[in-house]
């Protein structure tokens, strides 16, 4: 019986044996999906922030952030067997869900975390087979390790796979 | 040090609430004028949580509700955003536009009217604040979303990952027959929650 493991917010998980990742309601965050299909190992990572530059987070910190959060993800599937030069990635996210919004800081959030994170995946040579990001509205992501399928559900739009 | 995650002691939680309970107070006779009938509430509870667990006092990370979101500026800055859950959102469109919902797929005269609605709340809590602190505050135009409740609270969730890991989270109940309980999270940057405490003579020694 395959199971669900869920990832929560600054959070990420690995996955074998055909159990499912899946990670709610992602909103600007983003849902990076990493699989190995040769050892059919799959990873999952939420980060919140595009870079940990001036933060110096340490331990379950890094899980916040797309340039310390993927390296840790990586460091996980290689325990399980994956190995770095055979992973590629879906990743799903980094919507504006208050596109209208004024806050300087803020206001273009989703798209740096979507920037943030194909810079670190091409940093990593990890590459990208699927993406669905951006727009304005939230997804729940699941990603299943038997066969590398990441499902997107959206409310009030239904759902669809890569 | 004690600010740096909303870390309250009992006299300025006291204050917190009392915020609160003004806030509530307020923003119960404006609905009541707008909806044109009276309204009863609860003493409203007010908490400070990290996300999860406002996540989880909103019906679940899936739950789907109209979240209107206003950012604060002048002496105090940060984010106020005021959350409705279904049955409140069709008790408000229904009383406001003579309209019914089926779904939350709302047209842009209902998400008018709930932007307004929203803001009117907040002001309410706002005012409570500016009128206890002498502090003048203001609120931006009102921004709505409505989504699953983890999507919409992303940027507030984004917003605080910079600054501390608890939201103020405050639960009103109003009239428990019609279901129609609102929640109000208000996110003071850490030197803004300071500011409001020193203002009221309970700065941390």
């Amino acid at each position: 019986m395959s199971q669900n493991v869920v990832v929560g917010i600054s959070d990420l998980n690995v996955a074998k044996n055909g159990d499912v990742l899946v990670t709610y309601a992602l909103g600007s965050c983003i849902g990076i999906c990493l699989y190995d299909e040769s050892v059919k190992v799959a990873g999952l990572s939420h980060i919140m922030l595009p870079t940990s530059e001036g933060f110096n987070p340490s331990g379950k910190e890094l899980w916040k952030f797309a340039d310390t959060a993927i390296p840790e993800l990586l460091k996980k599937m290689e325990q399980l067997g994956a190995n770095k030069f055979r992973i590629k990635a879906k990743i799903a996210g980094g919507a504006q869900m208050f596109p209208g919004f004024n806050n300087t800081s803020l206001s273009s959030i989703g798209e740096r975390n979507i920037v943030a994170v194909r810079e670190t995946l091409k940093q990593l040579r990890i590459p990208i087979l699927a993406e669905d990001v951006g727009k304005d509205y939230g997804r729940t992501q699941f990603f299943d390790s038997s066969n590398g399928q990441m499902k997107i559900k959206a409310a009030l739009r239904g759902e669809w796979v890569y | 040090m004690a600010f740096e995650n909303y870390e309250l002691n009992e006299m300025q939680f006291d204050a917190l609430k009392e915020i609160g309970n003004i806030g509530s107070g307020h923003a119960a006779s404006a609905l009541s004028s707008m909806l044109d009938r009276p309204i009863d509430m609860n003493v409203p509870q007010i908490n400070i949580l990290d996300y999860n667990d406002v996540v989880n006092n909103l019906g679940g990370p899936e739950n789907v509700l109209a979240g209107i979101l206003m950012s604060l500026t002048g002496d105090v800055s940060g984010m106020i955003m005021f959350l409705i859950h279904k049955p409140f959102v069709e008790l408000l469109l229904s009383n406001l536009l003579g309209m019914e919902v089926e779904d939350l797929d709302l047209d842009e005269m209902s998400q008018s009217a709930l932007k307004e609605v929203g803001n009117i709340i907040a002001a309410s809590y706002v005012n409570a604040i500016a009128e206890l602190t002498g502090l003048s505050i203001e609120i931006s135009p009102p921004e709505l979303c409505i989504d699953m409740v983890g999507s919409v609270l992303s940027l507030p969730a984004i917003y605080y990952a910079n600054i501390s890991d608890k939201i103020i989270f405050i639960k009103d109940e109003l009239d428990k027959e019609d279901a129609a309980s609102s929640q109000i999270i208000l996110i003071p940057d850490v030197d803004s929650l300071k500011k409001i405490m020193e203002s009221l003579g309970l700065a941390d020694i």
